[in-house]
C-alpha cells in the first residue's frame, strides 16, 4: 500500500494573547492510501486541529506533514488552496452548503476554482449527484432538502474533483441514526469501490464501527491506534427495516 | 476562476438582497446623475457665452478715439473724437487682415412715435456694422450703402424699441422722431437678447452714418467718429489686424515715434474669452461638488460590502475550503462592488440626462451633454466601485478559512 499521509511530530500551539494553548503535542501518524480511519477522542484532544492541518486549512507550528510523499508543511496559502481543491474533499457536520444555491451549483463550486468549462462542470456535477443517489434533486435548494440529502450534496461536492482523500468531521453528528447509516454506506462504498482514503472524526462508537482503523487522541497525542477487523457493513444495516428504538429516537 | 461566471455570481449575490443593493446603488445613481447634470449646466453656460460672443460679432476689434493728451492731461478713450470716416475707409481698403470696417457714432437719444417715447442708444454707421455683427433685419430691409450716400432719414429698430413704441403694430413704414428729426422705419432687427453682463442688445436704433452726423451727433466735430468697428479676417489674424491698424493710424495721424497713440484698439474677443474661462471654471466647480456626492455613494458601497463580507463569512470559508484562493475571493467581492457601481452608473447617466432635459425645459437654461462627460462619469463610477470595494474585498480574501467556516 502507498503511504498517503505521514505526519511527524506534529505540534500546533495557539497563541491567545499571552497564553499559549497547545493543541497538538508531537503527534505521529501514517495513513496508507485506501484506509478508512476513524479518529476518536474527547473534545479538546486535538482532533479538529489535526483535521485542519491534514486538510491543508492550517499549518503546523512544528513538525512535518507529507501528503503523497510531498512535504506540505510550509506551503503558501495559494498552494494549500490548490491542494484542497485537487486532492482533498471535505464533509462537515453542519453540511456547509451555500444557502439559496441549488444542489447542482453547490456541487459545482470546487470546479469553479480550477478552470473547468461550463459544460464539463455541469456534466461532472450531475454525475457526482447521481453517484450519491440524488437524481432529480439537482435544482432543489439546501433548505428544500432533508439533512441526509444535504449531506449527500456535500459528499458529491467533496467527490467532484476525484480527491485521493476525504476528511469527514462528524458527518453524521446532525443526522438521525437511519440517515447516518445511509451516509456511512456511501462512505464505505467510496472507500471500498473507489479506493478513496477516508479520515472520519466521530464521537459515536457505532459510527466508528464502519471504519477499518481506530485512532484515539488524547491531549494532542495518539494514545491508541488499532486496526478494526470486525467492521460492520452499513449497507446491511441500512437495508434492514428500522427497529422501534431507532424510529422513536 | 472564470470571469463571466464571477459576474453571474455577483449578480446573484446582489439579487438576493434587492432592496439593499438598490439603496446602495442609489448613492452612485444620485452621484452620477448630479455630475452629468452639473456638467451639462456648466457646458450649457459656456455654449451660451459663445453664442453671445458670436452675437457681438466674431473676431471683433474696436478702435476708440482718444486717449488724447492735452497739456499733460489725459482724456479717457473715446472722449475726444480723433478718428475720421476716412480712417475707417483706409482700414477697410488698405489692411490685409481686415475684413470689414465701420465708423460709428453713437449716443443716447429720445425716440418718439406718436404719444409714445423711449430712450435708447442710437448708432450712426455704415451697413458694414451690421455685417460685422452678423445682424439681419427680420422685417423690412437692412441698412444700405445708398442710405449712407444719400443721407436718407431712415432707421432700423431693435425689438425692444419696437415693443416699447409700437406694441403689436408693424413699425415698418412708420415715422419716428429722433431728437425731433423724423426718420422712416425701414426695418426691424432680429432678436439678439442680453449680453453676458445683462445689457439688452435689442434696445438699439441704427441710422445711416451721414444722416446721424448731420442731424444727431456730428455737430461739434464734423467728419469725426467716436469709434470704428473692425472685423478681422479670422481668429488667427486678430493680433495682426491690431498691429496693422495701429501702424496705419499712427501714420495717418502723423504720430511720431515715441509719441502716444491718440486712439485705442480693443480686442473684444479677449474680454469674452475671460467670460468663457469663468464659465469653464464654474462648470468645473459644479462637477467637483457633484463628484463629492459620488464619493459619498462610494462610501455607501464600501459600507454595504463590509456588511456583506461579514454576513457571508461562512460562504467565504466554504469556498476557501473547496479550493478558492485569496485572490478568487478578492475578485468575487471586487466584481460585486463593480457591478453595483456600474449599474448605478448607467442608471445615473439616464437620470442625469433626464434631469438636464428638465432643467433646460423648466428653467430655460441651455444644457449640453457631451459623450466625454458621460464616459467620464461612467468610468468615475467604476473607479469609485473598485476603490471602495477593494478594502472589503481584501478583508474577505484575508479571512482565515478555519475561522470563516466556524463563523455563526
Amino acid at each position: 500500500m502507498n503511504e498517503l499521509i505521514r505526519v511527524e511530530h506534529l505540534v500546533k500551539t495557539y497563541f491567545l494573547g499571552e497564553v499559549q494553548v497547545p493543541a497538538l503535542k508531537g503527534l505521529d501518524l501514517t495513513v496508507q492510501a485506501g484506509e478508512f480511519v476513524a479518529i476518536m477522542g474527547a473534545s479538546g484532544s486535538g482532533k479538529s486541529t489535526f483535521m485542519n492541518i491534514v486538510g491543508c486549512l492550517d499549518r503546523p507550528t512544528q513538525g512535518r506533514y507529507y501528503l503523497e510523499g510531498r512535504d506540505v508543511s510550509d506551503l503558501s496559502r495559494d498552494e494549500l488552496a490548490r491542494i484542497r481543491n485537487k486532492k482533498i474533499g471535505f464533509v462537515f457536520q453542519t453540511f456547509n452548503l451555500l444557502a439559496r444555491t441549488s444542489a447542482l451549483e453547490n456541487v459545482e463550486v470546487p470546479l469553479f476554482y480550477n478552470d473547468t468549462s461550463t459544460r464539463e462542470r455541469r456534466q461532472k456535477a450531475m454525475q457526482a449527484l447521481f453517484s450519491v443517489g440524488l437524481k432529480g434533486w439537482e435544482h432543489h435548494l439546501p433548505s428544500q432538502l432533508s439533512g441526509g440529502q444535504q449531506q449527500r450534496v456535500a459528499i458529491a461536492r467533496a467527490l467532484i474533483n476525484r480527491p485521493s482523500l476525504i476528511l469527514a468531521d462528524e458527518p453524521t453528528g446532525n443526522l438521525d441514526s437511519r440517515t447516518s447509516l445511509e451516509i456511512m454506506d456511501i462512505f464505505q462504498k467510496l472507500n471500498q469501490q473507489s479506493g478513496i482514503t477516508i479520515i472520519l472524526v466521530t464521537h459515536e462508537p457505532d459510527i466508528s464501527g464502519y471504519a477499518s482503523r481506530h485512532v484515539v487522541f488524547r491531549d494532542g497525542k495518539v494514545i491508541q491506534d488499532i486496526p478494526f477487523q470486525s467492521r460492520s457493513a452499513a449497507q446491511d444495516l441500512a437495508l434492514r427495516p428500522p427497529t422501534v428504538e431507532e424510529t422513536s429516537s | 476562476m472564470n470571469f463571466p461566471m464571477t459576474i453571474r455570481i455577483a449578480f446573484k449575490a446582489l439579487g438576493r438582497n434587492k432592496m439593499r443593493s438598490g439603496l446602495t446603488m442609489l448613492g452612485i445613481i444620485i452621484g452620477v446623475a448630479a455630475v452629468i447634470a452639473m456638467i451639462a449646466i456648466g457646458s450649457g453656460a459656456k455654449v451660451r457665452i459663445q453664442e453671445q460672443i458670436a452675437s457681438m460679432g466674431s473676431n471683433l476689434l474696436i478702435v476708440l478715439s482718444g486717449s488724447a493728451t492735452s497739456g499733460g492731461f489725459r482724456w479717457g478713450s473715446g472722449s475726444v473724437p480723433t478718428l475720421t470716416v476716412e480712417d475707417s475707409k483706409a482700414i477697410a481698403s488698405e489692411l490685409s487682415a481686415v475684413k470689414y470696417s465701420a465708423p460709428v457714432l453713437q449716443g443716447i437719444t429720445q425716440v418718439v412715435f406718436q404719444n409714445q417715447n423711449w430712450s435708447t442708444i442710437t448708432f450712426a454707421t455704415t451697413p458694414e456694422a451690421l455685417l460685422i455683427r452678423d445682424w439681419p433685419a427680420i422685417r423690412g430691409r437692412t441698412l444700405m450703402q445708398a442710405d449712407v450716400d444719400g443721407a436718407a432719414k431712415v432707421c432700423l429698430l431693435g425689438q425692444t424699441v419696437v415693443d416699447n413704441l409700437f406694441g403689436e403694430m408693424d413699425p415698418v413704414g412708420q415715422v419716428v422722431r429722433i431728437k425731433k428729426f423724423p426718420f422712416i422705419v425701414v426695418g426691424v432687427l432680429s432678436v439678439k437678447g442680453q449680453t453676458t453682463w445683462g445689457q439688452d442688445q435689442d434696445d438699439i436704433v441704427y441710422v445711416p452714418l451721414t444722416s446721424g452726423m448731420r442731424l444727431l451727433f456730428g455737430k461739434h466735430f464734423p467728419g469725426m467718429v467716436r469709434s470704428i468697428s473692425v472685423q478681422a479676417t479670422g481668429p488667427d489674424t486678430m493680433k495682426l489686424a491690431e498691429e496693422q491698424i495701429s501702424q496705419l493710424l499712427r501714420q495717418r495721424h502723423r504720430i511720431r515715434p515715441g509719441q502716444e497713440n491718440d486712439f485705442t484698439v480693443r480686442n473684444l474677443s479677449e474680454a469674452f474669452s475671460a467670460a468663457e474661462q469663468s464659465a469653464r471654471v464654474m462648470s468645473l466647480l459644479l462637477g467637483a461638488i457633484a463628484s463629492i456626492s459620488l464619493l459619498v455613494g462610494g462610501i455607501g458601497i464600501m459600507n454595504i460590502m463590509l456588511v456583506s463580507v461579514t454576513e457571508r463569512t461562512r460562504e467565504i470559508g466554504i469556498r476557501m475550503a473547496v479550493g478558492a484562493r485569496g485572490r478568487d475571493i478578492l475578485y468575487q467581492f471586487l466584481i460585486e462592488a463593480l457591478v453595483l457601481s456600474l449599474i448605478g452608473g448607467v442608471i445615473g447617466i439616464l437620470m442625469g440626462v433626464g434631469a438636464s432635459q428638465l432643467i433646460s425645459h423648466f428653467f430655460r437654461w441651455p444644457t449640453l451633454i457631451s459623450p466625454q462627460a458621460l464616459l467620464l462619469s461612467f468610468s468615475f463610477a467604476g473607479g469609485v466601485g473598485i476603490f471602495f470595494g477593494f478594502y472589503p474585498a481584501r478583508k474577505a480574501a484575508n479571512l482565515d478559512p478555519i475561522e470563516a467556516l466556524r463563523y455563526e
